[in-house]
């Protein structure tokens, strides 16, 4: 990573032509972010977690050669040595080597099932050999190590099903970063979560025949497990150094001076290898910070590492927040610790303090580090604290201003983004200069955010409140070719009753467009004249554009449409029929629908073909328009019901299909109070009581779920869809793109309140206008996968080549439960 | 998946060694893409009507490695006509291949000509 970060620095300056790089790596693979490891198990491939892919060093001009390890340096001669023999000379050389995991003397720890957590390779041989063990029933795993990459080797393992503890030697975990009572705190977060924490324990052996099957401890006790994971801390990969002569220290290390110099000339060491004011450094921030210092001395630069360097960290460990700051643990008698800690929410912090109040040393946090960013400011610049210090941790109270003040009060030179290095004022001085306009340009020049991600909230903060002070209103604008919002440009398309996207640009935008601007104005077209998606096929969504859903390999699932969840055996069998000709993944989704997956692009018109001869119509599941309406089984079979909300549910769906809106929209219909179509979680919801229907609005499920909230109680079938046309056809004249009925009413000005008197009341007056505007839409439907098969112009699109007739040969499938999936990523 | 990658190099029109008639003007669509094939390789051919102008690129998003990239919303980012993918919205430079949000992946171009309302792409192999 460092060594990355090396050639990243070293290629973006002037002077670059200067130089020619060669890289050269043990891995197979180009650098990646061992910062994220774990999460090469549940998400990312290898390919993600690369920090650049190959072309990268090929576009920048940069020889790199993996899979070649350096078996010799001579500094005499200048040139290092590849393993195979081949010599290659330098005129400045630069050591990232790294660290290695460290493997305690412990008896049996050459036994299989014992493994280092280091590499993608480690990870693979830990996944391989948890698969083993689970065929034989077995699932037990261990961690040696309760430190940081000891947690996140311990999440992995339970991500990979297994039983898993960590064993620390130490009375507590991280014990560099934490004191007891923050351990204590992680400790009981993370044995809810199903690992188990065993401290003060000293491993004395690994025991087993030939594979692990327990530890023994110092104090006699015995721990059976099945795989051991070692995660005793690193040693520094300075054998190259020391076989070449380099000075290297006592416990390991290259010896390296403040400019990152070894004891050779023109040989420099950066990174975990690295051996500076004593001490290794096994965090990437200083590591990055020694690669722009070994980068600016090559180039005849000044910048030197500070003879102080920063051990603060903040990161989420198996879901947890866990952050430590500058001395976390001092306390003597000019210093005193203010604590808070919630054993019921499992939040602890500490701040470190001096008696006079003035200064912030450090401290720790553990459950809850939001505040991490602001206090690590306060400590790092020295900043002068609040008059009650413990407003920092505590909040507040009483007055009306934080505590932590504002962005705006920090220094230029405050660090926000300690992974990139970038100050207050490297963000700040492009704003006010006018050289960035954006967000997106301000992390593109500076990079800040790009590292972990933690100082995003920052960045945006400081963004806002810079723009705001230089008088430029942030405006709500679709993209660069309209400089209106959603709402302007519906009125402006409907007053001047624009025909297509092409005269909407040439009256009221500029350019050609954008993959943000297309899909708005196509939902605007259907919101005004229920135009479907096959007229201006080009400027429709991913989805829209093939009438289905795209899925993670590039084919598609299809989903006819069900109304009310309410299906007969025949169609079902139609459905069965279908699946199992073209051999599709077969699902029923949460809005009582199946959904088939698989469907290659020049398939879909002959299945929609068979779909549409038994009946079926098209579902829109591709689209931001109406989806479901739910129902449970109503007064017609249930004893408890009161009315019939499957009608009524196949009534309404049938009355909004093909409705297009800013964002999805779902519905549901509940017979009684037990609401068993969950009907309070959608869009609207409609749920029987004795005296007709209760009507809510503007619920959903999702990353933030929201309770719909009764609009109007005890209505006749008629009351509550006139209702429900002015609600949705309010909603889709005013809301933003892809914002769904939720939030839109946080944002409407006067809430709920204001809705009612608008749909209620008719307060605007235009409770008539939104009705006919609705009825138009209604009338004018139409199934738009039946309008596609029967014109053979619009079928022009479903071909994967428009010059042979073959489908794509890059899909290809893996079994899974009798069924297939997409083969994975890779 | 290399390999598959490293299928595609950009071609510009003065390298080209072969123009492959791939397809009638009218079969694509104004404003979008389509895709053809030529040998064992996928190609992207965006017919960018507002500016009179054809594009064509690999049809492989070297993000998710999906033969996709013919089925993205095309358009321009400052000036610079660009294609969006359909999956995971990364764009690129359809002049240049570049990505346009700052990342490093980066795609094949190829020249595009139209003669006597046939389209033809330029390729070296």
């Amino acid at each position: 990573m460092v060594g990355y970060k090396f050639c990243e620095k070293l290629v973006t300056r002037s002077d670059r032509e200067n130089y020619q790089i060669e890289v050269f790596g043990e891995e197979p693979s180009p650098a990646y972010d061992r910062v994220h490891l774990s999460e090469y198990f549940s998400e990312k491939g290898k390919d993600e977690l690369l920090l650049a892919p190959k072309s990268w060093y090929k576009d920048h001009g940069i020889k790199l050669r993996t899979s070649s390890l350096i078996s010799e340096i001579n500094i005499k001669e200048k040139e290092v040595v590849t393993y195979k023999g081949e010599k290659i000379s330098y005129d400045h050389l630069v050591l990232a080597t790294g660290s290695s995991p460290f493997i305690p003397p412990i008896k049996g720890s050459e036994k299989a099932g014992v493994f280092v957590y280091r590499t993608t390779e480690d990870l693979d041989a830990i996944k391989t050999y948890a698969k083993k063990l689970q065929k034989s029933n077995k699932s037990k795993a261990t961690v040696l190590g309760g430190g940081l990459l000891g947690l996140e080797a311990a999440n992995a393992a339970k991500e990979l099903g297994l039983e898993t503890s960590v064993v620390e030697f130490a009375p507590r975990l991280m014990p560099r970063q934490l004191d007891e009572p923050s351990s204590n705190t992680l400790i009981r977060k993370i044995e809810s979560l199903g690992i188990k924490i065993l401290t003060n324990k000293a491993t004395s052996e690994i025991s087993g025949t030939d594979e692990i099957d327990a530890l023994t401890f110092s104090d006699g006790s015995r721990h059976e497990t099945d795989m051991l994971i070692i995660s005793a801390g690193i040693r520094p990969r300075d054998e190259l150094a020391k076989s070449g002569g380099l000075k290297t220290g006592e416990r390991g290390g290259i010896f390296v001076n403040n400019k990152m110099e070894t004891s050779a000339k023109n040989v420099y060491a950066i990174g975990e290898a690295a051996l500076y004011n004593n001490a290794i450094y096994g965090l990437v921030a200083p590591g990055y910070n020694m690669a722009e210092v070994a980068v600016s001395q090559i180039c005849g630069g000044d910048k030197t590492m500070a003879a102080h360097i920063d051990m603060s960290t903040q990161l989420k460990l198996i879901g947890t927040d866990v952050a430590s700051f500058g001395d976390p643990f001092i306390e003597n008698e000019e210093v005193s610790a203010i604590t808070y800690e919630n054993k019921q929410s499992g939040i602890y912090k500490r701040i470190n303090v001096t008696l006079d109040g003035t200064k912030l040393l450090g401290g720790i946090l553990v459950g809850d580090a939001s505040d991490y960013q602001n206090l690590f400011q306060i400590y790092i610049n020295a900043m002068k604290l609040p008059d009650n210090p413990e407003d920092l941790i505590l909040g507040s109270r009483g007055g009306e201003n934080t505590a932590m003040g504002s962005v705006t009060e920090l220094p230029d030179t405050a660090q926000i983004c300690s992974c990139e290095a970038i100050s207050k004022g490297d963000i700040c001085k492009p704003l006010e200069a006018g050289e960035c306009c954006s967000m997106e340009d301000v992390v593109a020049k500076t990079k800040a955010s790009t590292g972990c991600g933690g100082c995003k909230p920052m960045v945006t903060d400081l963004f806002n409140a810079t723009m705001k002070s230089l008088g430029k209103e942030v405006k709500e604008v679709i993209c660069e070719h309209f400089d209106f919002n959603r709402q302007e440009l519906f009125d402006l398309v409907k007053i001047n009753k624009v025909k297509d996207f092409d005269e909407a640009l040439n009256l009221f935008g500029k350019g050609h467009g954008c993959e943000k601007c297309k899909p708005v104005l196509a939902s605007i077209f259907a919101s005004i004249t229920m135009e479907t998606a096959n007229k201006q096929v080009t400027i429709q969504d991913s989805n829209d554009k093939f009438l289905a859903n795209i899925q993670r390999n590039g084919t598609y699932s299809i989903v006819p449409r069900i109304p009310g969840g309410e299906i007969t055996p025949d169609k079902l069998m139609t459905i069965g029929a279908v699946a199992k000709k073209f051999d599709l993944y077969t699902k029923i989704t949460g809005g009582q629908r199946i959904d088939l997956f698989g469907a290659e692009l020049h398939q879909l018109p002959e299945i929609w073909k068979e779909l549409i001869d038994a009946g079926f119509e098209s579902g829109h599941a591709y689209g931001k328009s109406l989806r479901t309406v739910k129902s449970c089984v109503g007064s017609t079979w249930c004893r408890f019901g009161m009315h019939e909300s499957v009608s009524f549910a196949i009534q309404i769906e049938e009355r909004y299909r093909g409705l297009r809106s800013p964002h999805k929209l779902k519905g549901g219909v509940s017979g009684c109070i037990r609401e068993c179509a969950e009907a309070r979680g959608k869009d609207f919801g409609i749920i029987a009581v004795e005296s007709g229907w209760n009507l809510y609005v503007c619920g959903n499920g999702g990353a933030t779920p929201k309770h719909a909230i009764l609009l109007a109680e005890g209505l006749d079938d008629e009351t509550t869809i006139k209702y429900l046309d002015r609600f949705l056809m309010y909603y889709i004249r005013t809301a933003a793109p892809l914002m769904r009925t939720a939030p839109w009413l946080e944002k409407l000005d006067g809430g709920i309140a204001h809705l009612k008197k608008v749909v209620v009341e008719d307060s605007l007056g235009i409770a008539e206008d939104l009705e006919k505007e609705m009825q138009s839409l209604i009338t004018n439907y139409e199934c738009e996968w039946k309008q596609a098969i029967e014109d053979p112009e619009m079928m022009k699109r479903f071909k994967h080549f428009v010059n042979s007739d073959e489908g794509d040969d890059n899909i290809s499938y893996v079994p899974l439960r009798d069924q297939k999936m997409p083969k994975a990523w890779t | 998946m290399q390999e598959l990658l490293a299928q595609y190099q950009s071609v510009t029109a003065p390298e080209v060694l072969k123009w492959v008639n791939v397809g009638k003007a009218k079969d694509f669509p104004e404003n979008g893409g389509a895709c053809i094939k030529y040998k064992n390789k996928q190609i992207a051919v965006f017919n960018f009507a507002r500016e009179s102008t054809w594009y064509a690129c690999q049809n492989l998003c070297p993000h998710k490695l999906e033969m996709v990239l013919s089925r993205g919303m095309i358009g321009d980012k400052e000036g610079i006509p660009k294609v969006a993918c359909p999956m995971h919205k990364k764009t690129f430079s359809l002049k240049d291949g570049n990505n346009l949000n700052g990342e490093d992946y980066k795609i094949a171009v190829y020249p595009v000509k139209i003669e006597a309302e046939n389209v033809y792409i330029g390729f070296i192999d």
